[in-house]
């Protein structure tokens, strides 16, 4: 530190800022970390504001719960919202038990040998396959093998297997990461294993678990390509169908068909206010599945 | 004062690693009885074999005897949860679960089935009060135990860990990551829990050992040195190590 005092006489302070270039690039992260949190996060409320403030204005009951239509202008989103939430909530329900189930095993049960490690690196390798391949992989056992044709019940369960490998990382993941003196002092009380993972790892893991459940459910409700192909591009044309082998075009592949293929004169302005229903039915789902984790936190804060 | 805990010839095996090297011991009952050492000498891990808590570490493999109240427990007929609802324990670090502070006392009788709210609010209550908590939290028992001090954490714990009756309290270095006035809460805690349980603690502080205990046990490289009467021990060693351990010359 070089010493700046004055020659009056004024003892110089031992504690002056050294301005060295540690100090100067610090300064400069600093400041680079603060303009691209901020860039991004106006971005994304930017992007957020540019979708919902194009199609919620133009929002009625009649666009949401109508039927689409072929030719004339004026069609609804009825069938294709509902099929987005039908089938996202079948895929969930076969998916979460099952990826729950895997990454508990894996987290906890599975031998630590070279079988297991290889497991392993195919669950991360399924987890970031394109989603078009489980499409195909759907086609495959639904469309060739089961002969079922393109049906709800198969657009669920490709997009179960699309999700099986993300859920299964993340429950894995949330899991090793309790403490391990939680699970001691569980034992230590005479818990079970299955005691312990009932009531310690999983509620420990939950908020984490709970974060990639929603990742999953965003991805799934926007999902296009696994749908196409194995649950088509048309509806059964009616509302509240709950046969699992009707056709299930959901809001996100309805988007694409009215912008590419359709021949409805107000094409531009359906895609824009699905565009914001699919927008604001994410951000719906996400906090539909924290409004239980939130008053549990309050629950055990007061 | 009758024998509690009986070792006899006890060796133990992490893979290949020889940790403890033909101990043996009895533990009288209703007193309080420390292993004293270095790191690394075996004390803790003699702790654990006492509720089977090295079961869970691969590669471990013993032989010899643990006989606790005249029962093996490394026989086929015992039940490790049983096991360890008798032989309750408290760790190094505070580790309380991240619920509410009645829940944490209740988790271990409600792991053992009891279910109704007015049997679970007594035993909380006498769990607290055992570990001379009670007063400091009876008004916010709903709170998050994370929210109590280092100190309340580990009186809590040991309440957690009375809630289920054991008989006997194991403590493993419970005080090494407390501030003193805390530690000397704990150490009075233990003082009158002995009256009702047999305490069996590990500790790194020789003075804690002189303070607290009614016996002691030190232990060097995996072998029991000196066992003796506390008082005898720190007063007038038999073994030279021991008297150099105590005396501070090495450890």
């Amino acid at each position: 530190m070089s010493a700046r005092g004055k020659i009056s006489g004024k003892p110089p302070n031992p504690f002056a800022s050294g301005r060295s270039l540690n100090h100067w690039s610090n300064r400069l992260f600093t400041l680079v970390v603060w303009v691209i949190g901020i860039c991004t996060v106006l971005f994304i409320c930017g992007l957020l504001f540019l979708i919902l403030q194009k199609g919620l204005p133009k929002l009625e009951w009649s666009f949401l719960f109508g039927l689409p239509s072929e030719i004339e202008e004026g069609g609804g989103i009825g069938p294709t919202l509902f099929n987005s939430v039908y089938v996202l909530v079948i895929s969930l329900v076969i998916s979460i038990p099952l990826g729950m189930a895997a990454g508990i095993y894996l987290a906890e049960f599975a031998p630590d040998n070279k079988f297991i490690a290889f497991v392993r690196i195919c669950v991360e390798g399924l987890a970031s396959v394109p989603s078009i391949i489980f499409g195909l992989f759907g086609i495959a056992i639904f469309v060739e093998a089961f002969q079922i044709g393109l049906t709800i019940l198969g657009g669920a369960v490709s997009l179960a297997f699309l999700n099986l490998p993300v859920l299964t990382r993340v429950t894995e993941e949330a899991i090793r990461a309790v403490p391990p003196e939680m699970k001691n002092a569980s034992f230590a009380l005479g818990g079970t294993h299955l005691q312990t993972i009932r009531r310690v790892l999983i509620p420990v893991a939950l908020n984490s678990i709970i974060t990639g459940i929603c990742l999953v459910a965003g991805r799934a409700f926007g999902e296009s390509a696994v749908i196409i192909l194995t649950a088509g591009v048309t509806t059964s044309g009616e509302m509240w169908d709950f046969s699992l082998f009707s056709p299930g075009e959901t809001l996100a592949v309805h988007l694409w068909y009215v912008q590419s293929e359709a021949i409805v004169p107000d094409a531009t302005d359906i895609a824009e206010k699905a565009a914001a229903v699919l927008v604001f039915a994410v951000l719906l789902i996400n906090v539909i599945f924290r409004v239980p984790l939130w008053l549990n936190s309050r629950k055990t804060r007061t | 004062m009758g024998t509690l805990i009986d070792i006899g010839k006890l060796h133990l095996y992490y893979g290949a690693f020889h940790a403890l090297k033909n101990v043996s011991m009895d533990i009288p009952e209703k007193a309080i009885t420390a292993f004293i050492g270095p790191s690394g000498c075996g004390k803790s891990t003699l702790l654990r074999t006492l509720n089977r808590m090295n079961d869970m570490i691969p590669g471990t493999r013993i032989e010899g005897r643990i006989a606790v109240g005249g029962t093996d427990i490394y026989s086929k007929e015992v039940d490790v949860e049983t096991l360890r609802k008798k032989v309750g324990m408290v760790f190094q670090q505070p580790n309380p679960f991240p619920k509410s502070i009645y829940d944490n006392v209740a988790y271990g009788p409600r792991l053992h089935g009891i279910r109704s709210k007015g049997q679970l609010d007594e035993i909380v209550e006498t769990s607290l009060r055992s570990a001379v908590l009670w007063d400091e939290v009876k008004d916010h028992l709903k709170r998050s135990a994370l929210s109590l001090s280092g100190g309340q954490q580990q009186r809590l714990c040991i309440a957690r860990a009375l809630a289920v009756n054991p008989d006997i309290l194991l403590m493993d270095e419970a005080t090494s990551a407390l501030d003193p006035i805390s530690t000397l809460k704990i150490e009075e805690l233990a003082q009158e829990l002995k009256d009702r349980y047999t305490i069996v603690m590990v500790t790194h502080n020789m003075h804690q050992a002189a303070r607290v205990s009614n016996q002691t046990v030190f232990f060097l490289n995996g072998e029991v040195v000196e066992y003796s009467d506390t008082e005898k021990l720190f007063s007038n060693p038999r073994d030279q190590r021991t008297e150099d351990y105590i005396s501070g010359r090495f450890g």
